[in-house]
């Protein structure tokens, strides 16, 4: 072992690989960094890189951290809920997961210099966002089932490609991450098979989860290509491999058997296959209202970020207790050795 | 920054073996209040699949680590010793077993 990722995120001697004083070798460490991401190597902890670069993947990777810790909300809510110890057993899981995500996520931010703490008071004072998606109410069972199959089907299209990102700690944790979607998306589907092999107003469930989730989901990747004005910086540092568009229609691609086989309806009289593009085509989602539900005027905005701001609140005397409880520990450890030593 | 930043718990490294047989690797990182519950939460945050079967967990703040890649003269001892290497030496292709 020769060095520590997050190692450099801490005040000691190895302290963070922050912007060093303008000099002549500025330009040196700019071409070692661009020849770096041309040669399409990974980008690490204590590497010199730029400013934009730094900001932009914290801002991302905290986005991301943000996004699936606040996703444990809508699930969380059907764990008590659950109609068998088979479905709660599962669902428990899957929520724990994607509080594991949110952690990895967080630790790869951590390897940039960013704060934890700072990062979860920039979550809960709305400075920094989460996903569009997570505003959206939870109304019925089968909505757990259509976000595992959606939103975790989506998230597994965005994040694939982000395994290979040039920065490292955010590439491993993806490759984390990817492992456990798939069995978030499989339980999502698999639930969904089962209820549409069971009565009228099961069916009808299911239907009405997915006409609701359909086009929340498709603006989970974002707004169109042409106005999204940072991500072609992004993919020239190869922080992101694909744009908005092309995830979109992957998405889109991947869904449409998995629809038809399912049973159920996709909510769009646009969406068709065409041969000559070998894709589908599809409607356009409703623009206004992802930036509505960005800016803060969604369904579930509101509850969701007070639901994190309690838990933080409320959780604030174990971690004093925790704190208080190590000092004190240490404190004894001390001098148990001090006594031993004399 | 604020107090309770300060009193954050500390950051420590994580690295897992993964298999008896192998070397225990570096996974991630965490905040705990101290090493127990670092195992413990290590545990739970990086083995919730059987990845690992032994877990160590230090304080990043005790981690010492080499400078940065770029023009960095550490590794240079390493490149200018070819004869380190066994490609270096020409043997007949009638020797066996070498």
């Amino acid at each position: 072992m020769t060095t520590s990722d997050s190692a450099s995120s801490t005040s000691s001697a190895a302290g963070p690989a922050g912007p060093r004083p303008e000099g002549p070798d500025e330009q040196d460490l700019e071409q070692h960094f661009d020849a770096t991401i041309a040669r399409d190597q990974r980008i690490e902890p204590r590497d010199w890189m730029p400013d934009g670069y730094r900001r932009t993947l914290i801002r991302q990777i905290a986005q991301h951290a943000h996004s699936e810790i606040i996703g444990m909300q809508p699930e969380g809510e059907w764990i008590m809920k659950a109609p068998s110890l088979r479905r709660k057993a599962i669902l428990f899981a899957k929520v724990q997961d994607e509080a594991g995500h949110g952690l990895y996520l967080y630790s790869a931010a951590e390897t940039l210099g960013a704060d934890r703490a700072d990062l979860t008071q920039r979550l809960i004072e709305g400075r920094q966002k989460y996903s569009s998606i997570f505003n959206y109410p939870t109304l019925s069972f089968a909505d757990v089932g259509v976000i595992g199959w959606f939103v975790d089907g989506a998230a597994i299209c965005n994040q694939v490609p982000l395994c290979r990102s040039s920065y490292g700690p955010y590439a491993r944790a993806m490759v984390r991450i990817c492992k456990e979607e798939s069995f978030h998306q499989r339980q999502g589907y698999e639930l969904l098979m089962t209820m549409m092999r069971g009565t009228d107003a099961q069916r009808e469930m299911v239907q009405d989860a997915v006409d609701r989730w359909w086009w929340p989901s498709l603006m989970m990747f974002g707004p169109p290509d042409d106005a999204s004005p940072n991500s072609a910086q992004s993919m020239a540092w190869k922080i992101k491999r694909h744009s908005n568009d092309e995830l979109r229609q992957r998405f889109v691609d991947m869904t449409v058997p998995q629809a038809e086989k399912l049973g159920v309806t996709l909510p769009d009289p646009e969406l068709r296959w065409n041969a000559e593009r070998g894709h589908h085509d599809f409607g356009t989602p409703d623009w206004s209202e992802l930036q509505r539900v960005i800016s803060g005027d969604g369904p579930c905005n509101a509850q969701r970020m007070e639901r994190r701001r309690t838990a933080h609140e409320e959780g604030a005397w174990v971690r004093e207790a925790a704190s208080a409880y190590a000092a004190k520990q240490a404190k004894q450890s001390e001098r148990a050795r001090k006594g031993a030593a004399a | 920054m604020s107090d309770t930043v300060k009193g954050d718990w500390p950051l420590y490294e994580v690295f897992v073996r993964g298999k008896r047989g192998l070397n225990h690797v570096h996974v991630g990182s965490l905040h705990a209040a101290d090493d127990r519950m670092a195992l413990t939460h290590a545990r739970d945050l990086y083995t919730r699949r059987n990845e690992g079967v032994s877990i160590w967990v230090v304080r990043s703040e005790h981690i010492a680590a080499s400078t940065r890649d770029e023009k960095d003269p550490f590794f240079a001892p390493s490149a200018d010793k070819v004869y380190r290497h066994p490609t270096f030496y020409d043997i007949p292709d009638d020797v066996p077993h070498i």
